[in-house]
């Protein structure tokens, strides 16, 4: 985190002493950027904290476990494209569910759902690039966890 | 539009309204949301100021040339490279990674490199994937990634085919 803080305060520091004209526009035009997405950006944080009250990670946790492989995968993709989570507790989590015996092609399942298919980022996508590419990519991207899962599977032995 | 936006701004006020009357009354799921709407906000509002400064500085930086090159129509192969690196390296979900690969198609990115970037980002960022491994076994993350990067760039191309034969539109920043 604080490399970030560290590498955009060089990068302005160097903007500011090459071209200070440049660089105040640069600010500029971030701060217009950011003011226009301002509003999808709240669409997504009121969907995240509403669904992450419905769906906490304990619901999570006992759904993925419980059942075959099967509707451990598909359930896996499902919370995995409806929640939003950051890495340092998605990862731990399914440390966890692994432990306690969830198969590594519904935790691949669950990941990269997590961090492909955005349907709570779904305000912001479509603000960008449109709905129709929106949705395209983020179908495209849970059949490419299908996938991932199914291969997980095979390689870990636990499909055939 | 006019339409649309009352309805989002009464929505929210809703929203809000609840939140209020939910820590006024005590009532604990209301809270929760609460809760949960402040933490999130706080984690975004560490990240995108310092993601939009430097898209400004890109903006005003970067030559449009230099992205042709590096990631347009004749980038070839290491244009999908350039934008497995940087995807890897970006810091943040989806939500930071759509205002910048929207910068750079604003540039003249392929859109197909743009999709891999955006892939990229979710399923190859460095830290995450050392993160991942320590938890799941080098394994596990050797197979996510072996699987799940050529079909991210596969299914980039066949995107970018599908919506340019249409003659799909996205909206150029002003």
């Amino acid at each position: 985190m604080y490399y970030l803080y560290f590498a955009t305060g060089l990068a302005l520091l160097v903007s500011f002493i090459v071209n200070r004209e440049k660089t105040f526009k640069a600010i500029r035009v971030a701060t217009n950027r950011f003011v226009k997405i301002l509003p999808a950006f709240l669409g997504m944080l009121i969907f995240v904290s509403i669904v992450l009250f419905l769906i906490p990670d304990k619901l999570i946790s006992n759904y993925l476990g419980k059942n075959n492989i099967f509707i451990g995968v598909l359930s896996a993709s499902f919370f995995g494209s409806i929640t939003l989570m950051p890495g340092f507790i998605a990862f731990p989590l399914c440390g966890i569910l692994l432990k306690k015996g969830v198969l590594y092609s519904v935790l691949s399942a669950f990941s990269t759902t997590l961090m492909m298919v955005g349907v709570l980022t779904y305000p912001i996508e479509k603000e960008y690039f449109g709905i129709r590419l929106t949705i395209l990519r983020n179908t495209m991207s849970l059949f490419i966890a299908l996938v991932v899962a199914l291969m997980t599977g095979i390689f870990f032995g636990e499909i055939f | 539009m006019k339409r649309n936006d009352s309805i989002k701004i009464a929505g929210v006020s809703v929203y809000i309204l609840f939140l209020l009357a939910s820590f006024v009354y005590g009532f604990n799921p209301g809270k929760e949301i609460g809760r949960n709407f402040l933490s999130f906000s706080v984690d975004m509002l560490k990240l995108l100021p310092c993601a939009f400064i430097l898209i400004g500085l890109f903006e005003v930086w970067v030559k449009r040339e230099t992205v042709e090159k590096h990631f347009g129509e004749e980038s070839g192969i290491k244009g999908y490279i350039w934008a497995l690196l940087l995807g890897g390296t970006t810091v943040g979900g989806l939500y930071v990674s759509f205002p910048i690969a929207y910068s750079l198609y604003g540039k003249g990115a392929k859109l197909s490199i743009i999709l891999t970037y955006i892939g990229a980002s979710g399923i190859c960022r460095v830290p995450m994937a050392i993160f991942e491994a320590s938890f799941m076994g080098i394994k596990f993350t050797i197979i996510r990634l072996m699987v799940s990067i050529p079909l991210v760039i596969l299914s980039s191309i066949a995107l970018d085919d599908y919506l340019t034969k249409r003659s799909y539109k996205i909206r150029k920043a002003k």
